[in-house]
């Protein structure tokens, strides 16, 4: 655990952990608002953005493709909430309708003007690089001290921990109308609170948490930490907040074990070479749901009590 | 005028009655759901919105709350906008437009009735929670208080929903339905609550649907199909040719007979 960990591992691990935790804390709203494919809708709309951010600039620098991922991601919030409202159709129905018409535009737009030239694939945004987000400039653990050598952190990093922050504080300030408006939106308009302000809130800082994630770590991340972790924490518990708790933790765990496995697990098992750490992460974070859904104590719902 | 019964006489100045509904219209779904209804609700009274299914009454209840858009109409709460006003104002939701197993346990439903109080980061001081468990306490509720909300049955529920309503300490409560799909038990308890309120001389207004607890349950009555068909004191408006009106005549003799 010295120098070469600090320089290969350290930083791809606290990205994983801040991606994992940003996606799983909306997801929890999420969740409980039937709304959990959110993440899977906005990691395949924000396609068309990233190859128009790409037209535009002629670069595949991080900036402009994130600005236009984060129009795509917003766009596309706007279209489901249209779709909703005007067919009268399930929130699932509308994101599925909208995420792979968007999808296949960016598809379309990807094949016709050329730019599937440039090195903009596809697996690569699938499976993220989380491995390649090295502390080059790292010398040991002194490094964390070296104003200099912390400047070279990857810029993901700041990225992620910046989406993480937002979205706790999100759930830190708005905790009230969120519970009260998740719980029962017809109470929370009656009483004057604003619960599609709040709606359309929650959906932009899920995009958000999403775009960044899935910038830095890929899709599969994004997908799985915005179900999984939240889903998993439900079977083990009746309050929302020890759940919101629950499910950071587990995805932070999921991030660490998952990056760990991925490095080393082949090499224990006697293979030559490491796999992906995106794909363990969520393999990880699905055994955890697999073990809670067996013998959590709240897989059941129970029984109704007699009258008292 | 659209309706076939109206007893002005008993009724309060606008500016006085704490609900005030001038040609309302709304739709639901694509059809008219309410067309051109007025309602004044007489201070400190027991009121009842009556009618067969699809007649509107909850949508009627939910345009006054701006839950569903209004075509037409004016709402005026205590003589002031609706806006103004919805701290006096308390809402009980039908019970199913809730998923009851969302992991909160029944006090966090009675303190979402103090979000005006708390505010966004307010601290929860003694009192408050005092006021919460006082009104799980008038529901019968309150050694409940630390259930999961799933865990209850629908009786149960419905008195945690009137519990987080009586937390609001508002001056006008509107119920859809309080009584749907309630034991006996929970009925009576809802309706010594309602009662008390009335005593107190807040003003209450129910969507109801069950025509022989009328009488009893309420001091007045607003007979709705689409239109509004009467209005006033239950005894007065609860006629045979009032309620055929309403029903479009498909009550029998013998239901008639068992009303009053």
């Amino acid at each position: 655990m010295g120098t070469e960990f600090v320089q290969l591992s350290l930083s791809p691990i606290l990205i994983g952990i801040c991606a994992a935790v940003a996606c799983a804390l909306p997801g929890n709203f999420l969740l409980l608002r039937r709304q959990a494919l959110l993440g899977d809708a906005v990691s395949h709309v924000v396609l068309p953005g990233i190859v128009v951010g790409f037209l535009l600039t002629g670069t595949v620098s991080a900036g402009p493709m994130m600005l236009g991922a984060m129009a795509s991601a917003l766009l596309a919030v706007l279209l489901i909430e249209t779709v909703r409202r005007l067919g009268r159709v399930e929130p699932g129905a509308a994101m599925g309708t909208v995420f792979t018409s968007m999808f296949a535009a960016g598809v379309l737009l990807l094949e016709t003007t050329g730019a599937s030239g440039v090195h903009l694939d596809v697996e690569h945004a699938l499976m993220g690089n989380l491995e390649s987000l090295i502390w080059f400039d790292a010398t040991g653990w002194g490094s964390l001290l070296d104003p200099a050598a912390l400047a070279a952190l990857p810029p993901e990093l700041f990225r992620m921990a910046l989406a993480m922050t937002a979205a706790i504080l999100f759930l830190a300030v708005l905790r009230r109308p969120l519970v009260a408006s998740t719980f029962d939106e017809g109470f929370a308009r009656a009483t004057g609170q604003r619960p599609s302000l709040l709606s359309l809130g929650l959906v932009a800082l899920s995009a958000a948490s999403a775009v960044t994630a899935f910038q830095a770590v890929g899709a599969i991340i994004v997908i799985a930490m915005f179900v999984v972790p939240p889903a998993t924490a439900r079977l083990l518990t009746d309050r929302l907040w020890t759940q919101v708790g629950l499910s950071a933790v587990i995805a932070a765990l999921a991030a660490i074990l998952g990056y760990v496995l991925a490095g080393y697990g082949p090499l224990w098992l006697g293979g030559q070479h490491s796999v992906s750490a995106a794909g363990m992460i969520a393999v990880v974070s699905g055994l955890g749901l697999l073990l809670a859904a067996a013998f959590g104590p709240r897989r059941h719902r129970r029984e109704a009590l007699p009258e008292a | 005028m659209n309706a076939v019964g109206r007893f002005p006489e008993s009724l309060p100045a606008l500016a006085d009655s704490p609900l005030a509904v001038r040609g309302l219209s709304a739709s639901y779904g694509g059809k008219p759901a309410v067309i051109d209804a007025d309602v004044t609700i007489v201070p400190g009274t027991l009121s009842a919105i009556v009618g067969p299914n699809g007649a509107g009454k909850s949508t009627l209840m939910k345009a006054v709350l701006g839950l569903v858009p209004r075509q037409t109409g004016d709402v005026t709460v205590f003589g002031q906008p609706l806006t103004r006003m919805r701290h006096r104002l308390a809402y009980v939701p039908q019970r199913a437009s809730v998923d009851w197993d969302f992991p909160v346990r029944v006090l966090d439903v009675a303190m979402m009735g103090l979000h005006r109080e708390l505010g966004l980061l307010g601290r929860v001081r003694p009192h408050h929670r005092a006021r919460a468990e006082a009104a799980l306490d008038r529901t019968g509720t309150l050694d409940l208080a630390r259930r999961q909300i799933g865990q209850l049955s629908g009786g149960q529920q419905q008195r945690v929903f009137l519990a987080r309503a009586l937390a609001q300490g508002a001056d006008l409560f509107l119920l859809d339905e309080p009584f749907a799909g309630v034991d006996a038990a929970t009925e009576a308890t809802i309706m010594s609550v309602l009662k008390s309120l009335r005593d107190e001389g807040k003003s209450v207004v129910c969507v109801h649907h069950d025509l022989s607890t009328v009488a009893d349950y309420f001091d007045r009555l607003l007979l709705l199909n689409r239109r509004v068909l009467a209005e006033g004191p239950v005894d007065l408006v609860l006629t045979d040719r009032n309620l055929q009106a309403t029903y479009g005549g498909r009550l029998s003799v013998a239901q008639l007979a068992a009303i009053r």
